[in-house]
């Protein structure tokens, strides 16, 4: 590459060419984390940085932001290595990048003298940022004291202090609740039409859809880089939505997904998503089997349908863990109850009031963002907290007087899988088939039939840390069901998962629920709300709506007007109804 | 990577971000201010290594004036509780039984040997299984006896040669006196070398050292903004210590604040070397810990020899003590505490610790590299 002149007004502020990045020596440096990517971000819009955890976005923004050398390939900023650029990009990691103990104003105060703000420019530089992010009221609040989504506002402001050219941010989406991710997308917009050069790297694929252009990554490979409508232009006509056969969304999924024509099939609350192979026809109605009300109709193709056509589909539909599973026996008692479960610590509520009955057999989803009381009332219903007040119950077995019972019914999988990282896979099972007490010769068993289903063998003797992402997932989810439990709690189970790994993960859970299996899951992911047979929606330690999600998405629709509203739409919609509700009653009091 | 100038201004504001950090982090603030006087107490008054009021019990198998006059110094003597007993055998099991630490027994014709020139020696028993207290007890009872022999027969025709024992710098040797010294070593060392390799791991931790590469800072500024504030914290609780040990321990200081601060920061120099070198090597604040706690403390607890004296420990054991910076550190702090400023002996210790500083600096250097890679 010549020397690129330095910038004029359209050209690119930033190109990467070729990029390889290695990590480590000898046999682990034999996959790169980068093989051969390129990307070009143009000033005055956003470019969206998309893939699954582990697919090497990070690794790329850190080479663009010149705190890595790339192993091969070529970076140009502004015309010039990374290093030389530092005053002109602007950089929001992961964790953002705040300290804690320092208030809001002396963080950014830290970041205008670290970078050079010329001292006049102060006070109208930091009244516009407190502004823009408002956070003028908190100006004098420690960064440990703020939430979530203050934190990444906050964050954001401290990259802006000297208006970058560049700006990277690296998943500023992940784990804020969408109110607070909906007006960062705002945020970023109006820096945008500043002509900023953005880069926005994030996991959900839903957000790809915002984006000018994207460059979509996975496993450190570019899938597809362009306008995001035209990936999801190859999948026009193409995805269609079924309706009409009742309760049976989860048999239609697993035989529909089976047959040879379709690419890929999702729930979606009531409905099932299909995504029909290239070259073939969508089937008509009756071809589908699934008795005389069946409807089909096409439906607005999505990102991530590009995204799993790309990849040539997702996983089949039968689920050998389901097949090999004991059925559950019929029962009148519930499988998972909650009476007026409370937790108060000291003078705070975290939990409040949760009522739910959850009969065998169905999935049912706790919702909401951060910090909002879905952990601690999980948390009560699996014997871990005891709650100030009210009563709970597992498998029949009550959590006050048989809480050990009540623990024994249930298969646990933590958020980011609890797995121990320097034990090896089989030492992994060994260890869960003892704590949830399968004999000798069970446990042998269980981990053969576990190591089989989900195609453990060649890694059994491999530390589970070092697993792939998706092998780790995996791994969890037999931990979690070696003993055949009646009952499986799922703690965000698949966030950031890559929408493969994710599709395979609820075609088990939709296959163990066929068997008897009733499954608790709490989520600020939507699309895990919408495989749920019934969520509910917690916000500031109180439900404030449940029912399926569809009558979630109506009841919406109707506040806002908006028609076909996504789950994210609800949540959303509801959430605000429930702040304007509260407002007024303090109004009034 | 040196791209960036260095810039005054940007190393102020990184200083004044670390003091508002250590202001508000009541981890920073125990281990800086609360703990020296902890610790002080601590040596001052449980670890304290004299013997002082040892109770005994002594035999006297002699009748005569001499054995007498013998048994009421040691009844007299500072250092020992006497309790009487008739023969060995009644005290055994107050030996035994830790209600007595020795028994001292004057044997029969003491008085005719002491008149006749050849005063026969007295018998100590002591319980061997505690070493220190044994050692001390012997070595004070015989210094009882030669103290007294010599007045004895002082009185009645001067012996040849006498030795006249003093004690100088610390006359009551009181090992609180030279445990002082000791646990400014020590605090200094948590400051230096703990408290710096936590704070720059728990900025890798945190992600902030990633956001703060991604700016125009150099790494000089970075390092330099840690160097100087616990650099002053490590000072501000010497000070700390030394207050409280004259004050309350009574502790001489003969010596001169000059001298004290060279030393000091002379040590604190391959203290804070290390800890920066130990955090840039492990980027965690769990093993920085551990191996701050493994490479600094422990040897300046063990190994400097404020608690065992070097010169007892075996030849290999010896050579180690040469590695430890604390090492150099101890007897010119206890010169300027009980003898007073002897440039003699504090500058080539001096020299010796900014030896260390500059080769821990330059090994920290190395591995400190603007860059996640």
């Amino acid at each position: 590459m010549t020397d690129a002149p330095a910038v004029p007004g359209k050209g690119p502020v930033a190109t990467a060419t070729a990029i390889v990045k290695r990590f480590g020596k000898g046999t682990s440096a034999l996959v790169p984390a980068l093989d051969g990517v390129g990307i070009e971000i143009r000033p005055g819009a956003i470019t969206g940085l998309v893939g699954p955890d582990g697919a090497g976005k990070t690794t790329l923004i850190r080479i663009l932001a010149g705190l890595m050398a790339p192993t091969e390939g070529e970076v140009r900023i502004l015309g010039g290595p990374p290093a030389d650029a530092l005053d002109d990009i602007g950089y929001m990691p992961q964790r953002f990048g705040l300290y804690e103990e320092l208030t809001v104003l002396e963080n950014l105060a830290l970041y205008a003298e670290v970078r050079d703000l010329p001292p006049q420019d102060r006070q109208s530089t930091f009244d516009r940022l407190l502004d823009f992010t408002d956070l003028k009221r908190f100006g004098d609040r420690q960064a440990r004291n703020l939430s979530g989504g203050m934190k990444q506002k906050l964050g954001l402001a401290c990259a802006l202090v000297r208006t970058p050219r560049l700006l990277l941010l690296d998943e500023p989406g992940v784990g804020v609740d969408p109110i607070s991710r909906r007006e960062l997308w705002a945020m970023v917009d109006a820096l945008k039409a500043e002509g900023i050069g953005v880069l926005w790297s994030t996991a959900y694929l839903d957000e790809a859809e915002k984006c000018d252009r994207v460059y979509l990554l996975n496993h450190g490979k570019l899938l597809f880089e362009g306008v995001p409508g035209d990936l999801t232009g190859a999948v026009r006509d193409r995805v269609v939505r079924v309706t009409g056969f009742a309760e049976r969304r989860r048999q239609f999924l697993s035989h529909v997904l089976d047959r040879d024509d379709i690419a890929d099939g999702t729930i979606q609350g009531r409905a099932v998503r299909l995504l029909v192979r290239d070259g073939q026809a969508v089937p008509d109605a009756a071809a589908l089997n699934a008795g005389p009300d069946t409807r089909i109709e096409p439906a607005t193709p999505r990102f991530e349908d590009g995204f799993i056509d790309r990849l040539g589909g997702g996983p089949k539909g039968t689920s050998r863990l389901a097949a090999a599973y004991r059925t559950i026996p019929e029962t009148d008692l519930l499988a998972i109850e909650a009476k007026g479960l409370t937790k108060r610590f000291g003078a705070f509520t975290a939990a409040q009031d949760m009522n739910f009955a959850i009969p065998r057999g169905r999935i049912f989803g706790l919702l909401g963002p951060n910090g909002a009381g879905k952990s601690t009332t999980f948390k009560m219903l699996c014997g871990l907290l005891t709650p100030t007040s009210g009563s709970g119950a597992v498998a029949g077995k009550d959590l006050g007087h048989s809480a050990a019972d009540a623990r024994a019914s249930l298969g646990y999988m933590a958020q980011k899988f609890s797995l121990y990282g320097d034990l090896s896979v089989r030492q992994n099972l060994d260890f869960f088939a003892g704590a949830y007490g399968l004999g000798r010769a069970a446990a042998g068993q269980a981990i053969e039939r576990m190591a089989d289903i989900f195609e453990l063998g060649p890694y059994l003797k491999s530390n589970a840390g070092l697993l792939p992402l998706g092998f780790k997932q995996r791994l969890a989810l037999a931990c979690a069901v070696m003993h055949e439990p009646p009952v499986l709690f799922l703690d965000e189970p698949t966030s950031g998962v890559d929408p493969v790994t994710r599709r395979e993960f609820w075609m088990h859970i939709n296959g163990l629920v066929e068997k008897g299996v009733t499954v608790l899951v709490t989520t600020h992911f939507m699309d895990e709300a919408e495989y749920c047979d019934e969520v509910t929606l917690i916000y500031r330690a109180r439900q404030i709506a449940s029912g399926t999600p569809d009558a979630l998405k109506q009841r919406a629709a109707s506040l806002s007007g908006a028609d076909d509203p996504t789950m994210e739409d609800a949540f959303i919609a509801l959430i605000e109804q429930s702040d304007a509700e509260r407002a007024a009653t303090e109004q009034a009091a | 990577m040196s791209r960036t100038r260095f810039s005054p201004r940007r190393l102020r504001a990184l200083v004044v971000k670390e003091f508002i950090q250590v202001a508000r982090d009541p981890s920073t603030f125990i281990i800086a201010f609360l703990l020296p006087p902890f610790l002080l107490f601590l040596m001052g008054y449980s670890v304290s290594l004299d013997t002082a009021q040892v109770r005994v019990a002594l035999v006297n198998q002699d009748s005569s004036a001499q054995a007498l006059g013998l048994a009421t110094a040691f009844a007299r003597s500072p250092y020992f509780s006497v309790t009487p007993a008739r023969d060995v055998q009644s005290v055994r099991g107050a030996l035994e039984g830790d209600r007595e630490r020795g028994i001292i027994v004057i044997p029969q014709g003491f008085g005719e040997g002491v008149l006749s020139g050849h005063p026969p020696p007295i018998q100590v028993i002591t319980d061997g299984s505690q070493p220190n207290t044994a050692n001390f007890l012997g070595a004070y009872a015989d210094g009882v006896r030669a103290e007294w022999l010599a007045s004895e027969t002082g009185r009645a025709a001067a012996p040849p040669i006498s030795v006249n024992t003093r004690y100088w710098y610390n006359p009551g040797l009181e090992s609180r006196y030279f445990l002082v010294p000791g646990s400014i070593a020590i605090v200094m060392t948590m400051i230096g070398t703990l408290l710096t390799a936590l704070v720059i791991a728990r900025e890798w931790e945190r992600g902030t050292m990633e956001a703060m590469m991604a700016t125009p800072i150099s790494m000089v500024e970075f390092v330099g903004s840690k160097v100087l504030p616990y650099f002053l914290l490590g000072l501000a609780s010497m000070a700390v210590c030394t207050i409280l040990a004259i004050i309350f321990f009574h502790v001489p200081f003969r010596g001169s604040v000059a001298a004290l601060l060279a030393i000091s920061s002379a040590f604190l120099l391959p203290a804070l070397g290390l800890g920066l070198f130990i955090s840039a090597a492990t980027k965690n604040q769990f093993v920085a810990s551990q191996i701050a706690l493994l490479s600094a403390f422990l040897p300046t607890f063990l190994l400097s020899g404020f608690l065992y004296e070097i010169a007892s420990m075996p030849f290999a054991i010896r050579l180690i003590t040469y590695a430890v910076p604390a090492r150099y550190l101890i007897p010119p702090l206890q010169t300027v505490f009980l003898a007073g400023d002897i440039w003699g002996l504090i500058l080539p210790n001096i020299l010796i610790m900014l030896g260390f500083g500059v080769g821990f600096f330059y090994l920290a250097f190395r591995v400190t590299k603007r860059s996640l890679d």
